[in-house]
């Protein structure tokens, strides 16, 4: 019965081609509009780590105070990034499974290949359990061993990008790499690692960023050797000493800092190391107002960073208003097609045709401007994607990407938003009086 | 034209009439937001730096290794001198940041020194006596620095600058009677800093929606900044001659020194390119915009073709009927364009509250600024004479239809 229906449909709409092509178009131009957007947002609201997101901690001390809240629109939260007095007290002190203290670098390189010129990239100090917490793959060597940390060894760990420019992609574990004029042995090479947003040091880089992250050196040999940090300092004071170590004696906070913790009881067992902590620190006199420390998984904590652009989300919005608005002007054309046939229903109702075939047979006809619609639908979204780098920036539009689930998501929201804009129009169809329509015939 | 008739025959529409009027609601709601963004977008793209744009350039050098602040205070002096040398440069200053950078360096300002919340907050330009020409900037009161006061400073070195020269924005933020020049203020620092010079315009570095609150407020302290890894020189040309030293510059300074790098895609950057960049997102986010509203318009127009098409046809008969009864060609044709009127008027009367609903929300979630009742009225006027328009053409077929439709079956 159903291929039946789906037979009259295709001749009804053959019937009025015009207003066919129109709902057609209609429907693939909302459509369209909408996966366009939705492809971006989730390409910037996805999970970067999903297997693991939920055991992943960023913890926030309150150093500044009620004084130090720039930023009207946070809530009362403290800063969101670390002083080095804090973070490495907290390194040293070791309460989670993994954890590590970082900062955004941009040292030089100068090739080993004496024709080019020095090169400048970019990356993190990090410590050794980074890697082991956050899964980092890799295709050659391995993370530094724990004892390099405290031995402040002069190791770095590369990404495959920079390792294909300056070793050809061979395996260069084992070699040296002269990075601000000192060397430094090679022990690992990731296997291309560049997850978005960079979830690690969103305070850093934002989150999207087109900055290359090429090197992963340890944290205390970045401090030993003045390695700047290059990523955002936040002071609520001018520090009081002058240089490097001056600003790791302030409370300014530049220092991203993330911990795993596997299961509730140490969730809430870090919660109550840090919260120790920060009233340890007020005894000792450094801190006179109330405790105010966070602890956010990663999901909460890419909220709470705003990492998805607001430019995304409004253009989202305002895309699914297009697309409702697709919908009403669908479901007015189906009204407008479907009592046209009053007479052809009072027909087939008189014959003794049950309401439900009617329904049927109608939201069957919706059904197939709904396919065709998401067939161009499809189309459009795929011309949609291709077409947003024109668009958004890069680093963004990059994201957005054509796969199967948005194909079969793209046809299901075509035919289901139909069907749905269809329903009412049916319902008419379907209380057609026959007499009536017979007799004015 | 008596309305009474029109009313009367939608009533026998109700659900087609609700419909186009939901539409023109929802078109209404969508397209004031929208073009309200994308003003906003078009007057943050368009606003003045106040720098002389078409003769600047910006070179970002970066060291091939890190120097102390000594050595690089003398690379520093060396490159100006090279710069200097090329053919049509006007004039070049180092600085930490340009207006439209994107990020960059900002104090929190305050009038007395322990204040507990700041007054505003300022982008902060560190530049030599060369740093206002060297901009094109013009100074509207006060003076220039004098060679003499400028010193120099590395990375996280002591600063306490004792002159400023401030933008007029801040310069009237924290002075609003005008009569800043001579006053001080405090920029994070221990003692406080004396207003030389007051400029008309001066950008920030930053263009980030969180600094919407200090626009234009920027300060220019006399340090020259000598940091272990580079900075930027900006160039001022003289006119006509930007694209030749832009090509010159950087080979001007290899030739100087080779041990440094400048990046061949974003090392070298005319202004123009420096605001294409800041700018790109609020450029995207209003095409997205207009291409969301032609759309939106489109298909809205279509609807309207389509749907008064069918009533036009289904009321062949009695169109017929009021022809033979003496009705002009001239009404019929009013007939249906005040019946699109009406209903057009209702969905605007349902789409301004729909309007003000989604701007509220944008507001309370975005921190956009409220909608200005003209976006309105002008999106009301827009949607009237789309609908007008749209009706036009089967309104004119159903005057069109002769008076022997009264004597034809349905």
């Amino acid at each position: 019965m159903l291929g039946y229906y789906f037979d009259l449909a295709i001749r009804s709409l053959k019937r009025s081609p015009g207003l066919t092509a129109l709902m057609i178009l209609i429907v693939g131009f909302g459509v369209a509009a909408s996966m366009t957007s939705y492809s971006v947002f989730r390409a910037v609201s996805g999970d970067p780590i999903p297997w693991k997101s939920s055991r992943l901690f960023v913890p926030q001390i309150d150093m500044w105070g009620p004084k130090g809240r720039l930023d009207a629109t946070n809530n009362n939260d403290p800063p969101d990034a670390m002083d080095y007095l804090d973070a490495t007290a907290l390194m040293r002190d070791h309460r989670g499974k993994y954890q590590s203290a970082m900062y955004r670098v941009s040292p030089s390189i100068v090739p080993p290949d004496a024709h080019m010129h020095p090169i400048n990239v970019g990356g993190h100090a990090v410590y050794s359990e980074f890697f082991a917490m956050l899964d980092v793959p890799f295709k050659y060597g391995s993370a530094w061993a724990a004892d390099s940390d405290a031995q402040r060894a002069a190791v770095v760990v590369i990404n495959a990008k920079l390792n294909q420019k300056l070793f050809g992609g061979n395996n260069s574990v084992g070699k040296t790499l002269d990075i601000d004029g000192k060397d430094y042995r090679i022990v690992g090479v990731l296997d291309n690692w560049t997850p978005k947003p960079v979830y690690y040091d969103v305070v850093n880089t934002g989150g999207f960023t087109a900055d290359q992250e090429d090197v992963f050196l340890p944290f205390t040999r970045a401090i030993d050797v003045d390695m700047q940090n290059d990523g955002n300092t936040n002071c609520s004071e001018i520090p009081k000493g002058s240089g490097f170590v001056g600003l790791q004696q302030s409370s300014c906070v530049w220092i991203s800092y993330m911990v795993e913790l596997d299961d509730k009881a140490a969730v809430s067992s870090y919660k109550n190391y840090l919260d120790g902590y920060f009233n340890d620190q007020k005894a000792s006199g450094r801190f006179n107002w109330p405790l105010n420390n966070r602890l956010r998984d990663l999901p909460a904590w890419l909220e709470s960073e705003h990492v998805v652009p607001s430019d995304t989300k409004i253009s989202l919005v305002v895309a699914l208003g297009l697309l409702i608005a697709c919908l009403v002007n669908t479901a007015g054309l189906l009204l407008a097609k479907f009592l046209r046939r009053s007479s052809e229903i009072g027909v087939r109702r008189a014959l003794g045709a049950p309401r439900m075939a009617i329904y049927t047979q109608f939201l069957v006809e919706a059904g197939t401007v709904g396919l065709t619609g998401g067939v161009l639908g499809l189309l459009l979204t795929w011309i949609g994607i291709h077409g947003i780098s024109w668009v958004l920036p890069k680093e963004i539009a990059s994201l957005a990407r054509v796969d199967l689930n948005l194909l079969a998501l793209t046809l299901a929201v075509a035919i289901i938003a139909t069907m749905l804009a269809g329903l009412y129009p049916t319902f008419r169809a379907s209380r057609v009086q026959p007499a009536l329509q017979l007799k004015t015939n | 034209m008596d309305i009474q008739p029109i009313l009367a025959a939608l009533r026998r529409h109700k659900a087609g009439t609700i419909l186009i009027a939901l539409q023109i609601a929802l078109t209404l709601a969508i397209v004031c937001n929208a073009l309200f963004i994308i003003h906003q977008r078009l007057s943050r793209m368009n606003e003045p730096s106040g720098v002389d744009e078409a003769n600047i350039f910006v070179i970002q050098n970066l060291w091939g290794e890190q120097y102390s602040t000594q050595e690089a205070l003398e690379r520093i002096q060396e490159d100006l001198a090279a710069l200097r040398q090329v053919p049509g440069v006007q004039d070049v200053t180092p600085s930490n940041q340009y207006p439209f950078k994107g990020g960059g360096w900002d104090n929190l300002i305050t009038l007395k020194p322990d204040q507990r919340t700041e007054t505003t907050d300022a982008s902060y330009f560190a530049g030599d006596e060369h740093f206002l020409g060297a901009l094109g900037e013009k100074l509207i009161a006060g003076r220039d620095f004098r060679p003499d006061e400028v010193q120099s400073r590395g990375l996280r070195e002591k600063m306490n600058p004792s002159v400023a020269i401030v933008s007029k924005p801040l310069a009237d933020k924290l002075y609003p009677h005008g009569d800043a020049l001579g006053k001080s203020f405090y920029a994070m620092t221990s003692a406080p800093v004396t207003i030389v010079g007051i400029v008309d315009v001066l950008q920030r570095s930053d263009v980030g929606t969180w600094s919407v609150p200090y626009a234009g407020e920027s300060m220019v302290v006399p340090i020259r900044m000598a940091m272990p890894w580079g900075g930027y020189y900006i160039v001022r040309t003289k006119p006509g001659q930007l694209t030749a030293a832009m090509r010159a510059a950087p080979k001007a300074l290899y030739a100087e020194n080779r041990m440094r790098m400048i990046d061949s895609k974003d090392g070298v950057l005319s202004f123009a390119e420096v605001r294409h960049r800041a700018f790109e997102r609020d450029r995207g986010m209003a095409i997205l915009m207009s291409i969301i509203c032609a759309v939106l318009l489109a298909i809205t127009a279509a609807g309207i073709v389509g749907l008064t098409s069918f009533w036009v046809g289904q009321r062949r008969r009695q169109i017929g009927v009021r022809r033979a009864l003496g009705a002009t060609h001239r009404d019929i044709l009013s007939y249906f364009m005040t019946e699109n009127l009406l209903i057009s008027l209702a969905g605007v009367a349902l789409g301004v509250l729909l309007t003000f609903g989604l701007n509220l929300w944008l507001v309370t979630r975005f921190t956009l600024s409220v909608l200005p009742l003209t976006y309105v009225l002008g999106g009301i006027v827009i949607l009237l004479l789309l609908g007008q328009g749209a009706v036009f053409a089967p309104a004119l077929r159903a005057s069109r239809v002769p008076p022997i439709e009264a004597t034809r079956p349905a």
